[in-house]
């Protein structure tokens, strides 16, 4: 890694509070941005343990054989876990990221710590809010809150109090990076991964702006203060629902680049393309929320496919471009380090035991193998007919947030509790195979749920055995095999989700303060990346020339990552086409 | 060209838009030709396709839709199951169900290759048509008719399921269509 940053702060004086020099990276790491780092973080753990233990009853539930809680409160624990998790634990953890991004990263101070503190204090309030009324059966409206269906108003209160948080965190941000500008913090232009950072919060103004247009007047009209359509609603409610996917999508891809650099000197093959494709998102991704509507009454054909594509595919290329660039940054980070030999010596030698690597290859292979190609598929118009509000819609997107964002945010987290809390990682043992439990759970809960999807089984339902129903429905028997593998991923993710926040809460709270990283001694403990860094020798530029030579042909630098992008598009068009082939064997509608 | 080498992490000095290599290239090429197919394929398949969510699309109010669904109900219902009426419409009429918690009414009654103009709504809150075991699936918003063309093209006796959460009693609700073998002039017509 560069030290260029460290030279030009250096001569800066300490503007604003304390710093400290983290020892790892050189980089200053500013104590009140700290202090707001590991409060969002902290808040984001609890987040997701709540949203594990209502996990762990859903699948008992919707496992047949086991069928654990009644109906009544497995609806409001299902709506439980979605905002504990696709909101609390996310958005926390994302806010942490953007405070991360904003000084660590570029050797800033984090600015107006008050209104940091105050929008932090509004989250936890709106959270706590909405928590207690979905617990106490006040909100038993699931996460998508469709009106006309019925809250008390403290919940869409709640919600509010949340996002006005959220979007106090998201302008500290701005503010941080204009400050850390003027006051010359760094030279150049912004790091990518900041950049990546830069397009969530831009991402993320539009999303909570989306939520205010929907949950205010909601809120009025909870209280009867006036009426809200319930197609009006859908559409806006989306552009908060699915665009704050995005902001997942943008952080995740911003971690990538991050965990790529820390655990194996990933490097940026080319800046004009990677920032390009930011660019892409933010342009054109928010149009995707109108997945949600493609079989919706109130919107007509032109609107829906010009939505849908998200402007003729325009964010899916950018998402493909990450997939070419992040693994091609890598291969050729590990090949300026040496591991030059065959196609895939640099994924064959790379540290699979340093649970950030891990979590890294996980998140890409399965948000873009699963993740993505399920989803792009599904989010057409008319295959959208045999899928919407199926278990295939839960199944796509537990590939992409859990199994992408979430597991990549996990993995970061290995690097942020040595960094940031300065503390050993607890239970190391644990942490090296936990990406492996919870990311190999999540891929048998996906595929498993995908295909009961296919036979039709829906989502949000708590018996498909229709005990209670007028008319029997008999699904195919093999339909109860399915379930009971959603089941056992399940379990087995929530299993790992559970040894992540252990983890976390002993490091935190009760963890081993690590004094001096010893170099090039492997410290149970200590990601790998940080014991022994992937530093790249003085002679890397010559390097580079050299695997770039016009000799090594088309595929160049990257010929494995080269091979793995075919075997990607194969699968893709394999799948998009079988789908249209189903699609064609139903009814003739129109 | 390929000069200052760096990690993510690393702020680029001076000018990053530099020429990428031929293989990204190539892979952006080829992610936007495929990009163009994905596009291609929704209109192609209004055009040549037989499945579009298009329909005819309305708004209403729940009232004005139940008392249309009460005129449909008395002007062609044959019988009657579990109290709910089976309604057999003619061909090519307009057929109208109504979801409402947790209840689909009625039962329809059609032909196999017959095309019905097949009208969704709802009563009370959002519910969700999905016909069981074809795995088609509709959203049902109060306040909107959504009038679909459809054909039948197999008989049996199929479920309707509600796939869109509608209140605690959501997994009680399922509905029942009923498809005849149709006379023959009818089938040939359907070409399936």
């Amino acid at each position: 890694m560069s030290t260029a940053n460290v030279v030009a702060s250096a001569v800066i004086p300490d503007a604003g509070g304390a710093f400290r020099t983290c020892q790892a990276t050189g980089r200053r790491i500013h104590l009140g941005a700290e202090r707001l780092i590991k409060a969002h973080a902290v808040c984001s753990v609890v987040s997701l343990l709540i949203g594990a233990i209502a996990a762990v009853l859903i699948v008992l539930t919707r496992w047949q054989a086991v069928h654990l809680l009644p109906a009544e409160w497995f609806y409001r624990i299902l709506g439980v876990h979605g905002m504990s998790m696709l909101i609390f634990f996310i958005i926390f953890f994302e806010i942490a990221v953007l405070h991360f991004t904003s000084t660590a990263l570029i050797n800033a101070r984090g600015c107006a710590p008050k209104t940091s503190w105050l929008g932090f204090g509004l989250m936890v309030a709106g959270a706590v809010m909405v928590e207690t009324m979905m617990w106490a059966g006040k909100a038993d409206v699931l996460f998508t809150s469709y009106v006309p269906l019925r809250a008390e108003p403290t919940f869409y209160l709640g919600v509010i109090l949340f996002a006005v948080g959220a979007l106090v965190g998201v302008s500290i941000f701005f503010i941080n990076l204009v400050v850390a500008k003027r006051e010359q913090r760094y030279e150049g232009s912004l790091p990518l991964v900041v950049y990546g950072a830069v397009t969530a919060a831009i991402i993320a103004v539009i999303t909570l702006l989306h939520g205010a247009a929907i949950y205010i007047p909601t809120y009025l009209w909870s209280l009867g203060l006036m009426t809200v359509d319930p197609e009006v609603y859908r559409v806006v409610w989306w552009g908060l629902g699915h665009s704050s996917q995005q902001i997942n999508v943008a952080a995740m891809v911003a971690i990538w680049y991050m965990l790529g650099a820390l655990t194996i000197g990933a490097v940026v093959v080319n800046e004009k393309i990677s920032r390009t494709a930011f660019v892409l998102y933010i342009l054109f991704i928010s149009m995707a929320s109108a997945h949600h509507l493609l079989v919706d009454p109130g919107l007509g054909p032109a609107w829906k496919i010009v939505n849908t594509s998200y402007f003729m595919y325009m964010a899916v290329l950018a998402s493909m471009i990450h997939g070419f660039t992040v693994p091609a940054g890598m291969e050729l980070g590990m090949r300026l380090r040496g591991y030059t030999n065959g196609m895939f010596e640099w994924l064959r030698r790379a540290p699979w035991h340093d649970p950030g690597f891990s979590s890294l290859i996980f998140s890409v292979f399965v948000f873009g193998f699963v993740g993505g190609i399920t989803g792009v598929t599904i989010g057409t118009e008319q295959i959208n007919i045999i899928v919407h509000n199926t278990l295939r819609v839960p199944g796509h997107f537990h590939a992409t947030v859990v199994s992408g964002t979430a597991v990549a945010f996990m993995g970061a987290t290995y690097y942020l509790i040595p960094l940031i809390f300065q503390k050993k990682v607890a239970f190391w043992k644990l942490a090296q195979i936990q990406p492996y439990l919870f990311a190999g759970g999540m891929l048998i809960f996906t595929l498993s749920m995908t295909f009961a999807g296919s036979f039709g089984v829906p989502r949000r339902h708590w018996d498909i055995s229709f005990s209670m129903a007028p008319f029997d429905v008999q699904f195919n028997p093999i339909v109860d095999v399915i379930l009971a593998f959603v089941a056992l991923g399940g379990l087995l993710a929530a299993a790992g989700a559970f040894v992540f926040v252990a983890i976390a809460v002993k490091s935190v709270f009760f963890g081993e303060p690590i004094g001096q990283i010893p170099r090039g001694v492997a410290v149970a403990g200590i990601p790998a990346g940080l014991t022994h860094p992937p530093v790249h020798a003085a002679d890397v530029d010559a390097r580079n020339a050299a695997l770039h030579d016009a000799a090594s042909g088309l595929m160049g630098p990257m010929p494995g990552t080269v091979v793995l992008v075919f075997v990607f598009l194969a699968a893709f068009v394999v799948y998009f086409f079988v789908n249209w082939k189903i699609l064609s064997f139903v009814w003739r509608i129109g | 060209m390929h000069l200052d080498t760096h990690t993510g992490l690393d702020s680029p000095k001076g000018i990053w838009w530099k020429p990428a290599h031929k293989a990204e290239k190539v892979w952006v090429a080829i992610a936007f030709a495929w990009c163009m197919v994905l596009f291609a394929m929704m209109p192609l398949w209004h055009w040549k396709g037989g499945q579009n969510p298009s329909g005819i699309r309305r708004r209403t109010t729940p009232a004005a839709y139940g008392v249309r669904l009460g005129e449909f109900i008395t002007q062609y219902q044959v019988g009657q199951d579990r109290g709910i009426p089976i309604v057999a419409p003619p061909a090519g009429a307009d057929v109208y169900l109504a979801a409402v918690q947790f209840q689909w009414l009625p039962i329809l009654k059609l032909q196999k290759g017959v095309e019905y103009t097949l009208h969704l709504s709802a009563l009370d809150v959002n519910h969700g048509f999905s016909l069981y075991p074809i795995n088609v699936n509709f959203q049902v918003v109060p306040g909107y008719d959504y009038g679909l063309r459809v054909t039948p093209n197999a008989s049996g006796d199929f479920r309707i399921l509600c796939n869109e959460f509608c209140g605690i009693g959501h997994h009680m609700m399922v509905g029942r269509v009923i498809v005849d073998d149709a006379p023959a002039v009818a089938s040939v017509r359907s070409g399936q």
